[in-house]
């Protein structure tokens, strides 16, 4: 069993960045004939595609489409009706919930901030599983989505868009192996949305995070993905480099 | 006034529960011009309410010859009822009545039976089946209103729940803020009632005492022995049913199952 040393150490190399991480072809990521169906009401019908270790995918599709129903699944928030998801080779059933979310994590679309600071929201998720983390981590992931300096903050004072950035943030902090994004700028203006955008974009670069970004604004989609999947009616309707995708 | 008409004694109950019934309704009418409709749910709760009350004064007057194991029986029944009733609280919640029927048994059940051995309580079926009644039906109010605010509450905090189940919380974890404020906001008719007991409020129990010739400050400290013993119920009971009911609204995988709209 490790000391509380060695995980906080952990927690450290996690959160230091390995610069440009390159997309290889290993599948971090991939589903299986997944579906939910609930009331008679399918929300996502057979979906299958597979993400690879350090790309960006976008999930397109007009509103209702079973974008967000999809990310729900992913995080295994809702439980597929049929079908399941493979996380690095294992069936993701065989996969402890609390540890599942820990390797997928979900930043939402509303970023439903804890009362308290900053750093308090920072420290939540490795709190679960009886983790601190450092002073020092905690600013090398507020610089990294452009707050530094802003771990004392009180979260009730934070605009939409460095809330947001919070939330990507907080997310983070728990080392995830792929990050999900659910329309992380649709509530936001012009300028906040530009700000979570270089955000996500820094940490992408930076630290070669795989990500699902579930988006309707196919531009956003273009600026930040390299591949992606348009959903219609809970179908995958298109699967690909995002310029074939997006033009077709 | 009501006595100047009436020298029949059942002719003068009748009417004073006529007349209390009609007091009743006239509440509910000037509800209804504000928009709000009570009419059938009062209606049915007040005629329920005499059937029962009778029923029940009749059933004591023939207990009075029966064997003391019967008073168990009826407070067994008592129960059940009382988690049927609580339960309509929460609609939607899986495994309310169960929920309710165990909490309210376990709530009422231990106080009764501590303080029926320690012989605070009378094992008489007068008077255990009164002050037991008293124990369920606080421990069914405030379990009601315990679920009620439980279900509110989760419901109204769907998104800050789930985004602590995906930042990887335990589901107990990510629910206990709204457990214990269900706990605490059960609790404070139980204590508005101690708190008041005596400036407010002189409640039935010692007012009956009163009529029956009863010493005043016997009959007053009974009184609160009553009301601490409904606190310590009513309090059982909430700690149980917001445990039982947590982990009733999440599933094997951890998923939040009490959603609205499902």
């Amino acid at each position: 069993m490790s000391s509380s040393a060695d995980r906080v150490n952990s927690i450290q190399e996690l959160v230091d960045i390995p610069v440009n991480v390159s997309v290889t072809s290993d599948p971090i990521l991939r589903t299986e004939h997944l579906s939910r169906v609930v009331k008679e009401k399918v929300l996502v019908e057979d979906a299958t595609f597979e993400v690879r270790t350090g790309e960006v995918l976008a999930i397109v599709g007009p509103s209702g489409s079973g974008k967000s129903s999809l990310l729900r699944l992913l995080n295994r928030l809702d439980e597929p009706t049929s079908g399941t998801v493979y996380v690095e080779g294992i069936d993701y059933r065989q996969i402890a919930p609390r540890e599942l979310r820990r390797k997928l994590g979900l930043v939402n679309q509303r970023p439903y901030l804890f009362p308290g600071t900053v750093e308090q929201n920072l420290r939540f998720g490795p709190l679960q599983r009886g983790e601190t983390l450092s002073q020092d981590a905690i600013e090398r992931l507020l610089s990294r989505v452009g707050l530094k300096g802003y771990a004392g903050r009180n979260v009730a004072n934070l605009s939409g868009g460095e809330a947001q950035r919070v939330s990507v943030a907080r997310t983070l902090a728990n080392s995830p192996l792929v990050l999900l994004l659910d329309e992380p700028t649709s509530a936001l203006d012009e300028t906040s949305k530009r700000e979570v955008e270089s955000a996500i974009q820094r940490i992408v670069r930076e630290q070669g995070l795989t990500c699902i970004l579930v988006t309707h604004d196919t531009a956003q989609a273009a600026r930040l993905a390299e591949r992606a999947l348009v959903l219609e009616a809970g179908r995958v309707l298109r699967h690909g480099p995002i310029s074939e995708v997006l033009h077709a | 006034m009501l006595k100047l008409f009436f020298s029949n004694q059942l002719y003068l109950v009748l009417t004073q529960a006529l007349v209390a019934a009609l007091a009743a309704m006239v509440v509910v009418m000037l509800a209804r011009k504000r928009g709000i409709h009570l009419e059938s749910e009062t209606l049915v709760a007040m005629l329920r309410g005499i059937i029962q009350i009778t029923a029940v004064g009749s059933i004591l007057l023939l207990l009075l010859r029966a064997p003391r194991w019967t008073s168990a029986l009826l407070l067994a029944g008592m129960i059940v009822a009382a988690g049927a009733t609580s339960a309509r609280r929460a609609k939607g919640m899986p495994g309310a009545f169960r929920v309710s029927a165990w909490s309210i048994a376990f709530g009422s059940g231990s106080v009764i039976a501590l303080m029926t051995w320690l012989g605070v309580i009378d094992t008489a079926i007068t008077s255990l089946v009164p002050v037991g009644s008293m124990l369920i039906t606080n421990a069914m109010n405030t379990n009601g209103l315990a679920l009620n605010r439980f279900r509110s509450d989760v419901l109204a905090h769907v998104g800050e729940i789930e985004t602590a189940l995906a930042l990887g919380a335990e589901a107990k974890n990510s629910v206990s803020p709204y457990v214990q404020a269900s706990f605490e906001a059960s609790l404070i008719p139980a204590i508005d009632s101690i708190r008041s007991l005596g400036i407010v409020w002189i409640p039935g129990l010692m007012a009956g005492m009163l009529l029956s010739g009863a010493r005043p400050v016997y009959a007053a400290i009974y009184q609160f022995v009553v009301l601490a013993m409904i606190f310590a119920a009513s309090g059982l009971t909430s700690l149980v049913s917001t445990l039982l009911i947590r982990d009733g609204i999440f599933t094997t995988a951890q998923q939040l199952s009490l959603q609205p709209g499902r």
